[in-house]
């Protein structure tokens, strides 16, 4: 009998903290853009992190892996402090290492995808497997065609970046962060910079991501996918949490005023 | 009007007469004549003394310093492209000093004249006559006596343009960093690349197809800047052969036609390898895809229709 059986029920375990943030500030020199963001995400959950432009939402998704360093407060990703290393009550500097490692846990999605464009859509999906975790080439390329079918895209295997659409490329792009078998996904407005019709084929995949149980957190401005896929809802508004909940109470009653802007503008 | 109907022409290809561009004969007509009469003229003109341009063309003595001049080419260029990265990395390093030095290295080399560095490097051992490391008043690790390498002018040869090179070298390498998105830089760090696989596997791929333009370019002018090493004064190169050679014919052009001819093989041997290299690290960067990509895209087309069907 192993530790994982002997747990009372799969709804405990589902209740784990992956994501624990305690007063975060983030300043870029005299400039504070995260002011203390407080807020946590569940293994398993998809919390939606919404507000207007500049209020500090890739900011924080940068801090959570690492791209920014914080000023103050704490980040844990799964119980591990991000970028520090505790010793009694003094933290040391993350050796750059230590912090790639770190990073590999977490899968990001950028608003403009960031695909190599000198590499093949499979090249993109395999290239850090093979360096960073040793992984065998052919073991990688069998894991790489695997994740392009399950993203629409068993035939788009060896073109190149510039030759498929933003939604095809977007979806190369999840299936590269997939490659590196993380528990954490972000997405910083992965629909934001595709045509409409194409926005549909990849809030399918992060949709089917989430049913499959994998912890996201999506900064975005569709509330449809909102209310639909995600457990909780967070509005943030020049730097800190504003209003946090269930999405289909906040999007329907929000109790603050700046909210209820935010939202009358967007809905 | 033609009499077919509309919907018969739907999946015909096209076969158009294509337009004529009369003005491009004519001009490239004009051109080709005149050309025909510069090369008549050559032939007949009896200054360029084809008979000795012949007989000089593949004698060993020319041959073995167009040899030198390509290994001096090419030795030069190591030591500049190496250098030059490192110079472009230092560039670009948050360390201060390291910037300051890269900074300082390229103002020095690129801003006083090839020439009068190549004199100074050939006088770099009655300057230097010995050179020693170690703690003052203490012990000694290293100790080199100068004088024995005085007498090798093709090594200094090298020294002397390879870091003359290095200082264009860092320019462009850095432009070519500098021209690649940061947002390719952060995508490889996301995935948990350091610093090193990011650079190496995902920048400087992109840096390249930037880079080597230019870095043809400079190769192509090392191997006639070669021609300056007499400043050193080194006299084994392909210029300074030909000239010596014109004093035993004594006529000065048919050994400059051999010597140009020369180069002129050897420039055109790096332009072809600039075009591959052009190509490898030109993949991804344009919407059309190479035939034989095609033909792999269709077949995986056909394959998955078939797979839904
Ligand atoms: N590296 C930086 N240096 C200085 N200021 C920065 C830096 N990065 C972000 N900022 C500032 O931080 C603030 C928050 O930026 P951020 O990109 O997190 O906003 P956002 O909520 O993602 O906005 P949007 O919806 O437009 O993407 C902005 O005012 C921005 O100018
Ligand atoms: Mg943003």
């Amino acid at each position: 009998m192993t530790l994982r059986d002997s747990l009372p029920s799969a709804t405990a375990q589902a209740a784990s903290p992956m994501v624990v943030s305690e007063g975060v500030h983030k300043r870029f020199g005299a400039l504070e853009v995260l002011k203390g963001v407080t807020l946590s995400v569940n293994a398993g959950e998809v919390m939606c992190l919404v507000g207007p432009s500049g209020s500090g939402k890739s900011t924080f998704l940068r801090c959570i892996n690492h791209l920014e360093q914080i000023s103050a407060g704490r980040l844990y990703v799964d119980g591990e402090l991000v970028g520090y290393r505790q010793r009694g009550d003094r933290l040391f500097e993350m050796h750059p290492k230590d912090a790639a490692r770190q990073r590999r846990q977490i899968g990001m999605v950028f608003q403009r995808f960031n695909l190599f464009p000198h590499m093949t859509a499979l090249e993109n999906i395999v290239a850090a497997p093979v360096k960073d975790q040793g992984r065998r080439r052919e073991a990688a390329i069998e894991q790489g065609r695997d994740l392009l079918k399950q993203v629409g895209l068993s035939d788009k295997a060896d073109a190149y970046p510039a030759q498929l659409s933003g939604g095809q490329q977007q979806r190369v792009a999840i299936a590269r962060a997939l490659a590196m078998e993380p528990k954490l996904m972000l997405f910083d407005e992965p629909t934001s910079a595709l045509d409409p019709e194409l926005v549909g084929e990849v809030l399918d995949v992060m949709r089917a991501l989430a049913d499959k149980g994998m912890t996201m957190i999506v900064v975005t401005h569709e509330m449809g996918f909102a209310r639909e896929v995600a457990d909780s809802l967070v509005f943030m508004d020049d730097g800190v949490v504003v209003e946090a909940g269930n999405p289909r109470e906040v999007l329907a009653n929000p109790t603050h005023a700046r909210t209820r802007a935010f939202l009358s503008k967007v809905l | 009007m033609s009499s077919r109907a509309p919907n018969d022409v739907g999946s015909l290809p096209i076969d158009a007469v294509p337009l004529r561009h009369p003005g491009r004969t004519a001009s490239a007509l004009v051109i080709v004549a005149l050309l025909g009469l510069f090369l008549y003229g050559a032939a007949t003109n009896s200054a360029y003394e084809w008979s000795t341009y012949a007989a000089y063309l593949l004698d060993e003595r020319i041959s073995r310093a167009a040899v030198i001049t390509l290994m001096l080419t090419v030795l030069a260029m190591v030591i500049g492209v190496v250098l030059g990265v490192l110079l472009a990395v230092m560039r670009l390093s948050p360390n201060r000093v390291l910037r300051s030095v890269s900074w300082g290295f390229v103002w020095f080399f690129r801003g006083t004249p090839v020439y009068v560095q190549l004199v100074f490097w050939g006088l770099i051992t009655t300057i230097y006559r010995t050179v020693d490391l170690g703690v003052p008043f203490g012990p000694q690790f290293l100790h080199i006596s100068t004088s024995s390498f005085a007498e090798n002018f093709f090594w200094l040869a090298v020294i002397g343009l390879g870091l003359n090179e290095s200082a264009y070298m860092a320019e462009i390498v850095r432009a070519g960093i500098s021209s690649v998105d940061e947002g390719q830089y952060e995508a490889a760090t996301a995935l948990g690349m350091s610093w090193r696989e990011a650079t190496t596997l995902v920048v400087l791929p992109q840096a390249m197809r930037v880079i080597i333009p230019p870095t043809g370019n400079e190769l192509i002018s090392m191997l006639k800047t070669t021609s300056l090493v007499t400043a050193i004064p080194y006299t084994q190169d392909l210029y300074s052969r030909a000239r010596d050679l014109a004093v035993e014919t004594f006529n000065p052009v048919p050994m400059l036609l051999v010597a140009s001819t020369w180069y002129l093989f050897f420039t055109s041997i790096l332009m072809v390898g600039q075009f591959y290299l052009e190509r490898h690290f030109g993949r991804g960067a344009s919407r059309a895809a190479s035939s034989k990509q095609l033909k792999t895209l269709a077949a995986a087309q056909l394959r998955d229709d078939k797979a839904v069907r």
